[in-house]
């Protein structure tokens, strides 16, 4: 099968959905990058992180577009085509500027539905890059996770990748889902790779996987932080001491079921995550345990996560600011102990 | 006997838009009665004085393609765009068996059948979606505009320079239609709007605008016209300001007390779109008194009936309090 990075998987996805489906379009800031340029080439950057590479040569202006740098406009532009029966596949630059269009995402495309009745369909889907690279100094503008935020929205689905072959099979289900879908790329992934199949694929969201699987503890981990957990499982797999890792690959709607049965199986759960701690996932799966698996937990529930406190610059700061294998490895230790 | 011609639009199409605006003025005034009488909880933001601004737009509307995207103040724009009203008031009251099934109320009244693609909570919330739903038109090639109301308030809002921006940037053909009654809830766009200049504010995006006196119907529905045929033809977004007063307060039960005192009275004594639309046909011959007497009494019994309907229109059931947040979850 051939080997693929993140970046290359959700092209492919991007691209095969724009070919399958004539409603299927980008709109987002310089998603071609050379809108209004004179460069000579038949595109720009392509974005930032060159994610829509090709797609202008392939589909042309109609079909793929850069827009001002107006959030709000790009994703209530999105909203409103969706509601008319498009399919926009918006993109903000950086999670962190979701921000900028809170009211389009939270107040219209979240609740259309709902509030017109069951009448309507929003399929629109919002590509956000999120998190740190560990090391680049993007500093607390170009750092932020955020979607925990957005999890909490009745009416937005969100997905959070955390390899190539997950990324390609999830933007396929969010382009093809009825529903609004915050789709967050975790920057730091971009650039790893596996297996990758070439045709189209759909992986159902709210359905976690379990990358590893073992007996002792449950590690529920999420996005860029899946990795990381694994790092930590395998390495005290050479001590005897084996783990569930769930990856829930969707934070809404979320697989309770898989969480909740691996959890009564190990009776102790350690939760991941690169946000900060405070009303966010981690937070959220260690209640879900408390309300369902009481009973079954034989330690306290370990959260991993970042400080409260911005993603920092300086290169010490922010290594001290992700949660790192070692960090991981200590929490399952003290949930053994 | 006054030459036809004067108004330019026949007698079927004059009475039609004649019952548009009876009914719109009717539909609030009686919302109004029914608050006051407190058999209706929520606050509505009432239209009366804007008819003619709702009417003179929509009336324009006559592709299936067409959208329009409404505001807080939007029963008007939803009786003019067809919504029926007796599904209205029934979710006005917030009954299952309103247009919304309860769950939008005054300020979401939607028919996206009818290319009515939402009344509006926020100010300054619907401008992004109407160049959303007009870049669709432009994608599809199907003829179709986009229309959005907007409120002299929502003139600052950011969200609304970034849509007319990126509308004149992608040349979709949305219409921003600003419909100027002198107040931002409780607060005059003379005081909050820089400069106060609506035009040049709207113009300074790229949008060509047009501005019209919003009590006379046939001023905005031939202007209307000229500015929904710039963006239907594919020349991009255009601008319509309409000035007409509000004879309510921003909300029922608002106590207006910043409001000069006699000013709504005087505006329904002086400047009321629909006095004027009937003194116009009369002067004219287009239309008699028997003629404006016959749709005002069907229209009496149609928001009769719509107040009778929604009165003993059924509750929702509590159990559906989680319904319809997803198509698939």
């Amino acid at each position: 099968m051939p080997v693929k990075d993140m970046r290359t998987a959700i092209n492919e996805a991007l691209r095969q959905e724009m070919e399958a489906d004539e409603s299927v379009f980008c709109i987002g800031e310089d998603l071609v990058g050379g809108f209004g340029t004179d460069c000579g080439k038949d595109q720009g950057n392509a974005g930032s992180f060159g994610v829509t590479a090709g797609l202008y040569s392939q589909f042309g202006g109609k079909r793929i577009m850069d827009t001002p740098i107006s959030e709000a406009a790009i994703i209530g532009a999105a909203a409103g085509a969706a509601l008319v029966g498009m399919r926009p596949v918006a993109e903000i630059m950086f999670a962190d500027f979701v921000t900028l269009c809170m009211d389009p995402l939270v107040n219209q495309m979240a609740k259309f539905r709902y509030m017109f009745g069951g009448k309507t369909t929003c399929p629109a889907v919002v590509r956000l890059p999120c998190g740190a690279i560990p090391g680049s100094g993007a500093g607390p503008h170009h750092s932020q996770t955020i979607y925990a935020l957005m999890t909490a929205i009745p009416g937005l689905k969100v997905v959070i990748p955390s390899n190539a072959y997950d990324a390609k099979g999830l933007l396929v289900s969010a382009i093809r889902d009825d529903d609004p879908v915050l789709y967050f790329e975790p920057k730091a992934l971009y650039t790893e790779s596996c297996d990758v199949p070439d045709e189209p694929y759909a992986i159902p969201l709210g359905e976690a996987a379990m990358p590893r699987e073992g007996d002792d503890v449950t590690v529920v981990a999420f996005g860029a932080m899946v990795p990381a957990a694994i790092a930590a499982i395998d390495s005290l797999a050479t001590e005897g001491i084996t783990c569930d890792l769930v990856d829930p690959r969707t934070t809404s709607p979320l697989d309770e079921e898989v969480i909740l049965e691996s959890v009564e199986a190990t009776g102790r759960l350690v939760v991941v995550d690169e946000s900060p701690p405070r009303c966010g996932l981690t937070a959220d799966i260690a209640a879900l345990a408390a309300d369902k698996a009481f009973w079954s937990l034989q330690a306290p529930v370990k959260q991993v996560t970042a400080p409260h406190a911005p993603t920092p610059f300086a290169t010490e700061l922010e290594l001290a600011h992700i949660p790192s294998p070692e960090r991981i490895t200590q929490a399952i230790r003290e949930v053994l102990a | 006997m006054a030459e036809p011609e004067a108004t330019g639009l026949s007698k079927d199409r004059l009475l039609e838009l004649y019952r548009q605006l009876a009914t719109i003025r009717e539909f609030e005034e009686r919302i109004n009665v029914e608050v006051n009488a407190g058999r209706l909880a929520s606050f509505y933001h009432l239209s009366s004085g804007q008819e003619a601004n709702a009417v003179g737009v929509c009336a324009h509307l006559d592709n299936p393609a067409d959208t329009i995207v409404s505001n807080h103040r939007g029963h008007g724009h939803c009786i003019a765009r067809g919504a029926d009203v007796q599904a209205m008031m029934k979710e006005l009251c917030g009954s299952s068996e309103g247009l919304c099934k309860g769950r939008g109320g005054t300020m979401h009244i939607a028919d996206i059948d009818r290319g009515l693609l939402g009344a509006n909570g926020v100010v300054g919330g619907g401008p992004p979606i109407a160049v959303g739903a007009a870049l669709a038109n432009k994608l599809r090639g199907d003829g179709g505009v986009s229309v959005v109301f907007l409120g002299d308030g929502a003139v600052n809002e950011g969200a609304v320079f970034e849509a007319m921006n990126m509308a004149v940037v992608l040349s979709v053909p949305a219409v921003f239609v600003i419909e100027d009654n002198k107040y931002g809830e409780f607060t005059t766009g003379a005081y909050m709007t820089g400069t106060g200049d609506l035009r040049a504010r709207t113009e300074s995006f790229g949008l060509g605008v047009t501005e019209v006196d919003g009590t006379d119907l046939f001023a905005v529905h031939e202007a209307a016209g000229s500015v929904i045929d710039h963006a239907r033809r594919g020349n991009g977004p255009a601008g319509l300001i309409c000035h007409a007063p509000r004879f309510h307060g921003h909300f029922t039960g608002d106590p207006e007390d910043y409001r000069p005192e006699g000013e709504a009275a005087e505006a329904r004594r002086d400047s009321d779109c629909i006095k004027i639309f009937r003194a116009r046909v009369l002067a004219t011959g287009q239309l008699t008194p028997d003629d404006l007497a016959a749709v005002d009494g069907a229209v009496t019994e149609a928001i009769d009936a719509a107040v009778a309907a929604a009165a003993a229109a059924p509750r929702p059931d509590p159990v559906d309090v989680a319904a319809d947040v997803y198509v698939s979850y």
